[in-house]
C-alpha cells in the first residue's frame, strides 16, 4: 500500500511469476495488475497458461519464482483455503457444482461465512444468508429450479449456478475459468449480462477464448502466449494487432 | 429427497410394534432381535460416514470391539471375588491384573470408555488420514489393514484378552442378573431406547448445515475447500461418530450374546457390516436398519440349514447388490414410490421436484 | 548387543518376505495405476496358483514339476482374472470403491468354492530336493527355497520392466497410463489394454501362488494372510509405480522381518501399519508420486 503506482489501488498484483512443470514453463515471468470492481478478459491459445496463472493465483500451483499481491498483501503461494478466505474465488471450467445438493443448498454453502466446523450444527441459514441466497438465485435466473438437485441442471444453468456460487462468497476478485463453455449464443449472451451486473463490486478476472464473448463483455483484453505477456488493450485494439493476428492466425494455420 | 409417501407416519406404527416385542415373539427370537438391533446402531453409523461423507471404511470391526471388550471386561471384573483374577488369566500363569483392565472395575468408567475409547481413537486416526487427503481407496484399504492387526493382537495375547475365545461366562451386569427372561427385555428396551435416541441423532444431524457440507464434501471436496472450507474437521467429526455408533452396538450386542471375541472385529466382520448397508441403502437411515435386520436374519436362517451356503450367498448379494442397487432396498423402494406417484410422467419432460 | 549374524539373517528374511510382497503386489498396482480399482479377490488369484501348483505335482511328479507348475499356475490365474474383469469390474469401472466390494465377494466365493473342492485344511505340496538345500555364508544360512523365490520376484521384475519399456503392449499400456481420454480418442482399445493388463497382474498372483506353496499348505484362505500387506504395498509405493512398488514392498519387508527381533509377529504387523501411516503423514503420494491436474483426483 506504500507503494504509489499509477493504478492507485490494485485489487490483485501479479509480479513475475514463473511456473515450472519438471522444467517445462508453463508461465514464463508474467505480470499484470487488475484494479478494484474492473473486469479483465485474459485471452491466449490453448496451452497458454491462462489456467495454470488461475491455479497460481488461488494456490493450487506453486510458482518457482515472483509474487502475487493481493488487497496490498503478499499471497504467494498460500495455502488454497488462506487464499480463498482473504476474497478470491475461483469457477472451474468443468462446471463444479455439487450434484447432490440442490439449487439453493449449493448457494447456502457457499454463501456461509462462519465455515468454522463447530458452528455448523444448526438447522437452516442464517437469515442474511438466505436472503443473500434468494438475491443470487435472482439474478441468476435460478429461482424457480431453487429446489432441484444441481445433478438435474441443464449444462448452462450449472455454469450460472456455479458463477452464483463464486459471487455467493462475496469475494472480491472472482475468477472465471471458460465460463461459457458449451453454451449457445444466447446462453453465452445471458452470461456477458450476467457478469457486468456483478462489476463494481467484485473485480473480475474472465479467462476465454471465444472471441464473440469477449466483445460481447468488452473490457481491458490481456493477451498471453507461450506463458509469456503479449499484449494488453481493448478488444479492438488486441483485435488490429498484428502479433496477436500472428499467434491466433499461427494456430489456426496448424 | 421428499418424503411425501403414503408411508410418511408408518414409523409409529413399527415403533410400536418394536416396543412391544417382548411380548410377541419367543424368548430366542427377542434374544436375535437385540442383537440385530445393536447391530442396526452401528449401521446406522455407517450411513453417516459413507453415505453421507462418501468414505468406506472397512474397519468397523474394531470399534464394535472396542465396545464389546470394555463392556466385557467390566462384566469379567465385577462379579469377581476381591484379589482373584479372571479365570483366562489364572490359566496362563498371569499373576496381576494388567494395567489397561484397571479402568474396568468401575461400571462408570467402563460405560465413558464405550464412547471415549473409539472417540479418540478414531478422531486420532482419521485426523492423520483426512488432513494427509488420503481418501478412497487408500483409506479403505488401511482401515481394513487397522482391523486386521487389531484382531490379530487380540488372539495373539490370549493371556490378557481371552484370545481366540474372547471373554464369555458373564453372570450379571450392573447389579442385574443376566439370561433371565426379565434381563433380556430390558436389554432389549434399553437396545432400542440407544437405537432410536442415534437414529433421531443422525437424522437431525443430516438436515443441519454440517449435514448439508458432509454431502458437498462427498460430491465435490476441492469444490468445498475453493469455497474456503477446511473439509478435514468434518470428516473426522463423521468418523468419529460412526465409530462411538459403533462401539455402542458392539457393547449391547456383547451384552446380548453373551460373548465377545476376535470373531467380530476382524476383516470379514468388518465388510459384513458394510454388506448390511449396502443392501439397505447406504444412503438411507432406514434403510440401513432394515439391512442389518434382514441380512442378519437371513445369515442365521441359512446358515442353520446349510451352514456351507452362507458365505456363497453373502459374496453374491455382495455383487449384485453393488452392481445392479447401488442404493440398496431403500433406493428401490423410493424408486418405487416415485414411480407409482406420477405413473403419466412422460420421459425426459421437466418435473418440478416434489412440493 | 546385537549379533551380527542375526541381523543379517533378518535383513534377508527381509528382502525374501519383501519379494513375496511384491509378487502379490505387482498386479494390483498395475491394474491399480491403469484403473483405478484394487480387486480384493487378487489373494485368490495366489491361492489359485496354490492349488494349481498342488495339481501339477499331482500329474507330474518329479524334481521339474514346480517349474511345469509356474506357466500352468500363471494361466490359470490369468484366465480366471479375465473372467472377472469382464463380467465384474468392467461393469463398474466408473465406481472404484464399489469395484473394491464387489470382488471381495468375488473372494469369498472363490474361498468357499475352495474349501467345498479342496476341504478346509491345507494341502501340502513338498518342494523338490534341489530346493530343499541351502548353504551356510558367515554364520548365516540361506535356505535354497527363499533365495529361489528371491530370484522368480527379481525376474518377474526384469521382466515386466521390459515388456512395459519395450514392447507394444508396454507402449500402449503407458499411453492409457497418461491419458485415458486421449488414448482412446486416438484410437487405442483402452478396454482391451486393460483386459490385458488384468490378467497380467492376475497371472503374476497365480506365479506367487506356487512360491507360497513351497513355505506352507496351501489353504482356502492362503492368500488372505499375504494380500493385507499386499494393499498396504500398494498404498505405500503411490499410484501404481512399479518402482514405488518395489521399494515399498522392501520397506515393508525390512521393517516385518527386523522388528521380529525384538518384538512378537502379532506386534511386529502393528509396527508395520504404524510405518505405513506415519510415511504417509510425510509422503501421502505415496514413494513414486504423479502430478495430476485433474479436480478431483
Amino acid at each position: 500500500m506504500t507503494m504509489a503506482t499509477a493504478t492507485a489501488d490494485p485489487i490483485l498484483k501479479v509480479d513475475g511469476i514463473t511456473v515450472d512443470f519438471d522444467g517445462f514453463k508453463a508461465i514464463d515471468n508474467f505480470s499484470m495488475t487488475l484494479e478494484r470492481g474492473q473486469l479483465r478478459v485474459l485471452i491466449g491459445p490453448n496451452g497458454a497458461g491462462k489456467s495454470t496463472l488461475c491455479d497460481t493465483i488461488i494456490g493450487r500451483v506453486h510458482s518457482a519464482s515472483g509474487s502475487v499481491t493481493f488487497n496490498g498483501e503478499n499471497i504467494t503461494n498460500k495455502p488454497e483455503f488462506e487464499i480463498v478466505r482473504r476474497g478470491i474465488c475461483r469457477k472451474f471450467q468443468t462446471p463444479g457444482v455439487l450434484p447432490s445438493l440442490t439449487v439453493r443448498d449449493n448457494l447456502a454453502v457457499a454463501a456461509q461465512r462462519d465455515r468454522r466446523w463447530w458452528t455448523a450444527f444448526q438447522i437452516g441459514a442464517k437469515a442474511a444468508e438466505a436472503r443473500k441466497v434468494e438475491d443470487i438465485l435472482e439474478q441468476i435466473g435460478l429461482t424457480e429450479r431453487a429446489d432441484t438437485l444441481a445433478a438435474d441442471l441443464a449444462h448452462g444453468e450449472k455454469q450460472w449456478l456455479e458463477i452464483g456460487m463464486v459471487v455467493a462468497t462475496e469475494a472480491d476478485l472472482l475468477l472465471l475459468d471458460e465460463p461459457t463453455a458449451g453454451m449457445g449464443p444466447n446462453e453465452t449472451s445471458k452470461t456477458a449480462k450476467l457478469i457486468h451486473s456483478l462489476l463494481g463490486k467484485h473485480a473480475v478476472l474472465v479467462i476465454d477464448h471465444d472471441m464473440t464473448f469477449v466483445e460481447e463483455l468488452g473490457g481491458k483484453v490481456t493477451v498471453m502466449h507461450q506463458g509469456k505477456f503479449l499484449k494488453q488493450g481493448s478488444v479492438a485494439e488486441v483485435r488490429a494487432d498484428p502479433e496477436v493476428a500472428a499467434v491466433y492466425l499461427g494456430r489456426a494455420k496448424e | 429427497m421428499t418424503k411425501s409417501s403414503p408411508f410418511r407416519h408408518a414409523w409409529i406404527l413399527v415403533l410400536i410394534v418394536a416396543v412391544l416385542a417382548p411380548m410377541l415373539v419367543s424368548s430366542y427370537n427377542l434374544n436375535l432381535l437385540g442383537r440385530f438391533l445393536s447391530m442396526a446402531i452401528l449401521a446406522v453409523g455407517i450411513v453417516l460416514i459413507w453415505g453421507e461423507a462418501g468414505i468406506l471404511t472397512l474397519g468397523q470391526g474394531v470399534f464394535f470391539g472396542l465396545g464389546g471388550y470394555s463392556i466385557a471386561m467390566y462384566l469379567k471384573l465385577s462379579t469377581l471375588p476381591e484379589g482373584s483374577l479372571p479365570d483366562f488369566m489364572e490359566w496362563s500363569g498371569v499373576m496381576a491384573l494388567p494395567w489397561f483392565w484397571w479402568p474396568f472395575k468401575s461400571g462408570l468408567l467402563a460405560l465413558l470408555a464405550i464412547i471415549l475409547v473409539p472417540a479418540v481413537f478414531a478422531g486420532i486416526f482419521a485426523w492423520a488420514m483426512f488432513r494427509r487427503r488420503i481418501a478412497g481407496v487408500y483409506f479403505a484399504l488401511i482401515t481394513q489393514a487397522v482391523a486386521l492387526t487389531f484382531a490379530t493382537l487380540l488372539t495373539s495375547q490370549q493371556s490378557t484378552t481371552g484370545g481366540y475365545n474372547g471373554l464369555t461366562g458373564f453372570t450379571e451386569a450392573f447389579g442385574m442378573p443376566l439370561g433371565t427372561d426379565q434381563a433380556n427385555r430390558t436389554l432389549y428396551w434399553i437396545t432400542l431406547a440407544v437405537l432410536v435416541a442415534v437414529f433421531a441423532g443422525s437424522k437431525w444431524l443430516m438436515a443441519t448445515r454440517y449435514g448439508t457440507l458432509l454431502r458437498a464434501t462427498r460430491d465435490g471436496e476441492n469444490r468445498v475447500r475453493f469455497l474456503g472450507y477446511n473439509t478435514t474437521p468434518y470428516k473426522v467429526v463423521a468418523f468419529m461418530l460412526a465409530a462411538v455408533f459403533a462401539s455402542l452396538g458392539g457393547a449391547l450386542f456383547t451384552l446380548h450374546a453373551g460373548v465377545v471375541s476376535p470373531a467380530f472385529v476382524g476383516v470379514v466382520p468388518s465388510i459384513e457390516m458394510i454388506v448390511w448397508v449396502a443392501v439397505g441403502g447406504r444412503k438411507s437411515l432406514w434403510g440401513a436398519v432394515a439391512g442389518a435386520l434382514i441380512v442378519n436374519f437371513a445369515k442365521d436362517i441359512i446358515s442353520s440349514a446349510l451352514p456351507e451356503a452362507w458365505l456363497y450367498v453373502l459374496g453374491l448379494i455382495f455383487i449384485l447388490v453393488v452392481t445392479y442397487l447401488p442404493n440398496g432396498l431403500a433406493g428401490l423402494v423410493e424408486d418405487l414410490l416415485a414411480k407409482s406417484r406420477r405413473p403419466a410422467a412422460p420421459e425426459g419432460a421437466l418435473v418440478e421436484e416434489g412440493k | 548387543m546385537l549379533d551380527g549374524a542375526l541381523l543379517a539373517g533378518q535383513v534377508f528374511n527381509g528382502f525374501s518376505v519383501a519379494s513375496l510382497f511384491v509378487l502379490a503386489a505387482l498386479g494390483l498396482a498395475l491394474s491399480f495405476g491403469l484403473m483405478r480399482v484394487i480387486n480384493m479377490a487378487h489373494g485368490e488369484m495366489l491361492m489359485l496358483g496354490g492349488y494349481l501348483a498342488y495339481l501339477t505335482y499331482l500329474i507330474v511328479p518329479g524334481p521339474l514339476a514346480i517349474l511345469v507348475a509356474m506357466p500352468v499356475a500363471f494361466l490359470g490365474a490369468a484366465l480366471l482374472g479375465g473372467i472377472l474383469e469382464i463380467t465384474v469390474i468392467r461393469k463398474l469401472s466408473a465406481r472404484p470403491l464399489d469395484t473394491l466390494l464387489a470382488t471381495w465377494g468375488v473372494s469369498l466365493i472363490l474361498q468357499q468354492g475352495a474349501r467345498s473342492i479342496f476341504g478346509p485344511i491345507g494341502v501340502g505340496v513338498t518342494a523338490p530336493d534341489w530346493l530343499n538345500t541351502g548353504f551356510t555364508l558367515a554364520g548365516v544360512y540361506f535356505p535354497s527355497t527363499r533365495i529361489f523365490i528371491l530370484a522368480v520376484a527379481v525376474i518377474v521384475l526384469v521382466a515386466l520392466g521390459l515388456l512395459i519399456a519395450r514392447t507394444r503392449l508396454g507402449l500402449l499400456v503407458r499411453a492409457v497410463n497418461q491419458d485415458r481420454m486421449m488414448a482412446a480418442a486416438s484410437g487405442i482399445n483402452v478396454r482391451r489394454v486393460d483386459l490385458a493388463v488384468f490378467c497380467l497382474g492376475t497371472g503374476i498372483a497365480g506365479l506367487a501362488g506356487v512360491v507360497l506353496s513351497l513355505l506352507g499348505p496351501v489353504t482356502p484362505s492362503v492368500g488372505q494372510s499375504y494380500i493385507i500387506p499386499a494393499f498396504l504395498v500398494v498404498v505405500m509405493g503411490g499410484l501404481g509405480s512399479m518402482v514405488g512398488t518395489t521399494i515399498a514392498a522392501i520397506i515393508l519387508g525390512l521393517v516385518s522381518a527386523l522388528s521380529q527381533i525384538f518384538v512378537d509377529v502379532s506386534m511386529s504387523q502393528v509396527l508395520m501399519l504404524l510405518a505405513v501411516i506415519l510415511f504417509l503423514q510425510f509422503r501421502p503420494q505415496g514413494v513414486i508420486a504423479t502430478r495430476s491436474r485433474a479436480l478431483e483426483d
